[in-house]
């Protein structure tokens, strides 16, 4: 019997290893949403007024505004006053720390996640943002950083240290009135990272968040704001996990991207938010506004996002191409199991002149999982030769999973060149019998063949992350083929 | 090794194998001829363990075990190698990666400790030479836009590295040229040892000129008709099929 047990209790463990809950004491306040409590994390983050006046606009601007209804996914009606706003563990309660400082217990919990923040253990080269529920709980390398220039920080330190920059570009890329779930992150916003590079600066470090949902009932509303300013050049990383439990918990996120004259942005996400179980239950919404601004010329922003958790997926990386010159750049792949759903793509908005973008999305469907691609191709007036390109590619694993796409083109400049390309598969007996004729399990081959399938967007992760990825499709997909 | 025994296979309801018995001993090279669409690679595909095949009589011994029982990947642990007719392209998937996955899986199931890159890289490198195949093809993914040659001294190569029991190789003489065809089977010919059996399916005399057989058997009709030694590919090659499906009509 008790051996019975160990098997279905790693059996569990391997389908989702990150579904612990640390047993933190947690200065959480009441559910529900008001003014009063908009006010309440203002305080609690000692914000200068100007943040407290931009969070309030954004709350009565969402009071306004309904939940969208036109992505393809069901969602169960959310009700705002039931959910926790701010939830932060009570050591970090006392303003930022040193690492020295910060609870083992964090420590610990994302030593457990794979990632060590003492610094003399953490990735070479990657210097880490460790943000648990609410706050940030400890920033690594950032003495560092500042030695090359580099200002990142939790965004609730940003508010206060660098009040200057806030002001110039927060909002500035996704204004409050955005979406629905944009105003509410303006309002109830907690913490998140903030990454600065001066001019001609190549930023010496990867760059990453950890996100970390922990608290039961809460949601998670984080900012990040990434300012390069002309000539400098920075890749970002964020990573997101959550525990298993029965009910949903909502994760809506803003992340705006500034790159001014040849200044290039690197932001790759691998989010693995608890997907729920393999009957639906539970499980991250995860609603996110993403957009980036190649406000000068000859600058890029590339998007990498590698989607496998989270029960809903609504999310669309954007690239405003303004600078002539500029380039646009969107890598997903989104993978649905059991009854996960994802509506996710991109909107590629080409303003100035030669402006170009590409978009590779790779959809995978599995069990009873439902996939959309929603993507924007938009060339205005004045944008003189002008290129797209788009490939969209789904693959199918079995026959109740549903692959959809939503192509959306509004090109107004006829020296514009905007291509699409798009295809449906499935895995083929073939290619499986292949592998299983060289010795290779069945869940061994689809990954395999899943991973190859992916591999032209997992190129674009950096090293480290596209070999997590790769291991973290194989676990996403247990169960997809009988 | 192997034992046949009137085997009869059905696909999509349709009887293409009538009753095949063949025994095939360690060290020994068959080959197995017969013309298109006579069921060579329906045999084939049946002792790999695809699926789509229904034996409907009939069973196949191999090592003393029950082959059929086993899944494909077992069969391939046990040391069963199909080289395919027509190897499939897997897009995005790196050929040698693929194929150190399978001979770890193979190791592992041997309670053998699995090779790491360093290892495996040179293993890769001392059998490539075994069939002359371009290094290059080892960072390719599986099959993509491989030349039909290349596809099948792909499918030896794999063979060397995995060093099967069981070896069925499904017309890897198709598609090849002269040169290629005398490489392809130098690297069988090397692979071919006493602990091994070689099952060699091929619709061309040719091949049996540079990798000699101890039994040729011709299939037609989805039942071997004729088993002789290696004059017998000489004679078929006289006289055609033709005169294989008059015998077995007259007989
Ligand atoms: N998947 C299949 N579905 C229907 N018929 C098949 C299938 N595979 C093979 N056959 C038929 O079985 C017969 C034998 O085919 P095959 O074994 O490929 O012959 P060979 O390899 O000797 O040319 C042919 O008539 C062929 O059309
Ligand atoms: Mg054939």
């Amino acid at each position: 019997m008790a051996s019975i047990k160990y098997d279905i209790n790693t059996a569990v463990d391997q389908r989702y290893k990150h579904g612990f809950v640390t047993d933190i004491e947690a200065d959480s306040i009441e559910p529900g949403l008001n003014e009063d409590i908009v006010r309440l994390i203002s305080r609690k983050k000692n914000e200068p007024p100007f943040m407290l006046e931009w969070r309030l606009k954004a709350f009565r601007h969402w009071k306004t505004m309904q939940d969208p209804a036109w992505a393809h996914v069901r969602v169960e009606p959310i009700n705002y006053q039931d959910i926790i706003y701010y939830s932060a563990p009570k050591s970090r309660d006392n303003g930022p720390k040193s690492l020295d400082e910060v609870d083992p217990k964090l420590l610990e919990t994302y030593e457990k996640l794979g990632i060590p923040l003492h610094e003399r253990a953490a990735l070479a080269g990657v210097a880490v943002d460790a943000v648990f529920d609410s706050v940030s709980v400890a920033t690594t390398f950032k003495d560092k950083l500042a030695e090359a220039g580099v200002i990142f920080c939790p965004f609730s330190d940003a508010v206060r240290d660098h009040p200057e920059l806030i002001q110039q570009y927060l909002g500035s890329v996704v204004p409050y009135t955005d979406n629905f779930y944009a105003a509410l992150n303006s309002a109830v916003f907690s913490d998140g990272s903030f990454v600065f590079i001066p001019k001609g600066v190549r930023c010496p470090m990867e760059l990453s968040t950890y996100f970390r949902i922990n608290a039961r009932n809460t949601g998670q509303f984080e900012r990040t704001l990434i300012i390069a300013e002309d000539n400098s050049h920075v890749s970002y990383l964020e990573g997101c996990t959550a525990p298993m439990r029965d009910e949903n918990q909502l994760h809506a996120a803003v992340v705006e991207l500034v790159a001014l004259d040849n200044a290039k942005i690197k932001y790759s996400t691998v989010q693995n938010w608890y997907p729920g179980d393999e009957n639906g239950r539970g499980g991250i919404y995860n609603f996110v506004t993403k957009r980036g601004d190649c406000r000068g010329v000859n600058s890029k922003i590339s998007w990498t996002q590698v989607e496998t958790g989270s029960a809903i997926t609504w999310k669309y990386p954007s690239c405003v191409l303004r600078g002539d010159n500029s380039v646009g750049e969107f890598y997903s792949v989104a993978l649905t199991n059991n009854y996960q759903q994802a509506d996710t793509g991109t909107k590629m908005i080409h303003i100035g002149k030669n402006t170009r973008s590409t978009i590779i999305s790779k959809g995978i469907s599995a069990g009873h999982g439902q996939n959309s691609y929603r993507g924007l191709v938009k060339v205005l007036k004045g944008a003189d030769g002008a290129r797209n390109y788009t490939q969209c590619d789904s693959l199918l694993i079995g026959d109740k999973c549903g692959a959809h796409t939503f192509p959306y083109m509004e090109v107004t400049n006829p020296t514009a060149i905007v291509e699409h390309e798009a295809s449906t598969s499935k895995i083929s007996e073939d290619q499986l019998f292949y592998c299983l004729q060289r010795g290779i399990s069945r869940e061994d081959a689809v990954s395999l063949i899943v991973n190859g399938f992916c591999k032209a967007v997992f190129k674009e992760l950096p090293m480290e992350f596209a070999v997590e990825a790769g291991r973290l499709m194989s676990v996403s997909l247990e169960g997809a083929v009988g | 090794m192997l034992s046949i025994k009137d085997l009869h296979v059905s696909v999509a309801g349709k009887p293409i194998v009538n009753g095949i018995d063949l025994e095939v001993k360690a060290g020994e090279v068959h080959a197995i001829m017969g013309p298109n669409g006579s069921g060579k690679s329906t045999l084939a595909h049946v002792l790999a363990g695809r699926s789509g095949y229904e034996v409907t009589r009939g069973t196949v011994t191999y090592m003393g075990k029950d082959l059929l029982a086993l899944s494909p990947d077992e069969r391939a642990h046990e040391g069963v190698f199909l080289a395919f007719q027509y190897p499939v392209e897997i897009p995005g998937v790196n050929n040698i990666y693929m194929l150190k996955a399978g001979l770890n899986a193979i190791r592992r199931h041997h309670g053998e400790e699995e090779l790491d890159a360093v290892d495996f890289l040179s293993l890769v490198r001392e059998k490539m030479k075994i069939v002359n195949m371009d290094e290059s093809l080892m960072n390719r993914s599986v099959n993509e836009g491989f030349s039909g040659g290349e596809k099948k001294r792909n499918e030896i190569f794999q063979m060397a590295v995995l060093e099967p029991r069981l070896a069925v190789l499904d017309e890897t003489d198709s598609g090849l040229d002269i040169d290629a065809l005398k490489s392809v089977a130098g690297g069988v010919n090397k692979l071919r040892n006493k602990d091994r059996a070689i099952i060699l399916v091929t619709h061309y005399q040719r091949l049996l000129d540079y990798i000699v057989p101890d039994k040729v058997h011709v299939l037609a009709h989805g039942r071997i008709q004729r088993t002789g030694d290696k004059s017998l590919a000489l004679e078929l090659e006289k006289h055609g099929y033709g005169w294989i499906g008059s015998k077995a009509g007259a007989a």
